[in-house]
């Protein structure tokens, strides 16, 4: 139990977790900002797998956190992006839910 | 093979599971809370879990970059957007109804367990070539700066388009507010 971290199992099960965690938030929230952080859960399962076998497998260990630090840089411009579609979303609905969005020209 | 509780390696296989334990309890608050504030809040508990993991990986480096990026700029900014456009208590009760709860819950289920079983029974082999290099810091920079400078260039060119753009999609609509 103590010697967990050494095992690269562990560590992709940890990811797949996470990956499973981010798709219950994105089905189960009714909110474009729930939404948005389910999606960065998922992000961040899919880093954990890129580092755990660029830590065990990997013949260059550079490569999985330079994967990993690309993919931290698209997923704030992301989310800047996001989040300033939900701000005009917003101005013109006044609301969030995505039950309320179902106009198609505005 | 098992260690004593109380040697180093011990004390980092206890600090490992408060680690993984903080990544799941963040994960959970991210998904099952109803206010949307307490959900940020527990996606910055488990992006800080996830940074522990980072640094159990023999790379500090990451972790920093997890703590400062996700932690420090993009839960900040999702806060702040919660605080500019907070849905009203009325409309957010009548939500989350039991079906959708249940659906939800076997799709994540089915992708964590899908994944976690060809992780677990996967056949990972070890490479064949010896390590080129230590991955540390150093090395990091100097890949960067040689082999990936390409992709470097374009993710910044990424993030300043980005930048320009949820100004544009922000400053649209302003006068209707």
């Amino acid at each position: 139990m103590l010697t967990l971290s050494t095992h690269l199992n562990t560590y992709l099960v940890i990811g797949a977790v996470l990956f499973g965690f981010g798709i219950f938030g994105l089905v189960r929230r009714p909110s474009l900002i729930g939404m948005l952080i389910s999606v960065e859960l998922v992000l961040s399962g899919a880093s954990v797998n890129f580092m755990a076998f660029n830590h065990f497998l990997a013949p260059d260990p550079t490569v999985g956190q330079i994967i990993t630090l690309f993919i931290m840089a698209i997923a704030a411009a992301e989310a800047a992006i996001a989040l300033s579609i939900v701000l005009a979303v917003y101005r013109n609905y006044k609301s969030i839910e995505t039950e309320d969005l179902v106009e198609l020209k505005g | 093979m098992n260690p004593s509780l109380f040697s180093p390696e011990g004390l980092a296989g206890v600090i490992f599971l408060i680690l993984i334990c903080v990544t799941m309890i963040g994960a959970i608050i991210a998904t099952c809370t109803t206010r949307l504030i307490r959900s940020v809040s527990g996606l910055a508990v488990c992006f800080v879990g996830v940074a522990g993991l980072y640094y159990f990986l023999n790379s500090p480096f990451v972790a920093m970059m997890e703590l400062l990026i996700y932690v420090g700029a993009v839960c900040v900014t999702i806060a702040f957007a919660i605080m500019l456009a907070e849905p009203d208590e009325a409309k957010q009760a009548r939500k989350i109804t039991g079906l959708s709860g249940g659906l939800a819950a076997i799709c994540g289920g089915f992708f964590a367990y899908a994944l976690a079983y060809a992780a677990v029974n996967g056949k990972w082999m070890t490479p064949a070539v010896k390590r080129v290099n230590d991955g540390s810091l150093k090395e990091i920079g100097l890949s960067l700066l040689t082999r990936y400078s390409m992709v470097f260039e374009l993710v910044s060119i990424v993030l300043l388009i980005a930048i320009v753009g949820a100004l544009v999609l922000a400053q649209s609509g302003r006068d209707k507010a």
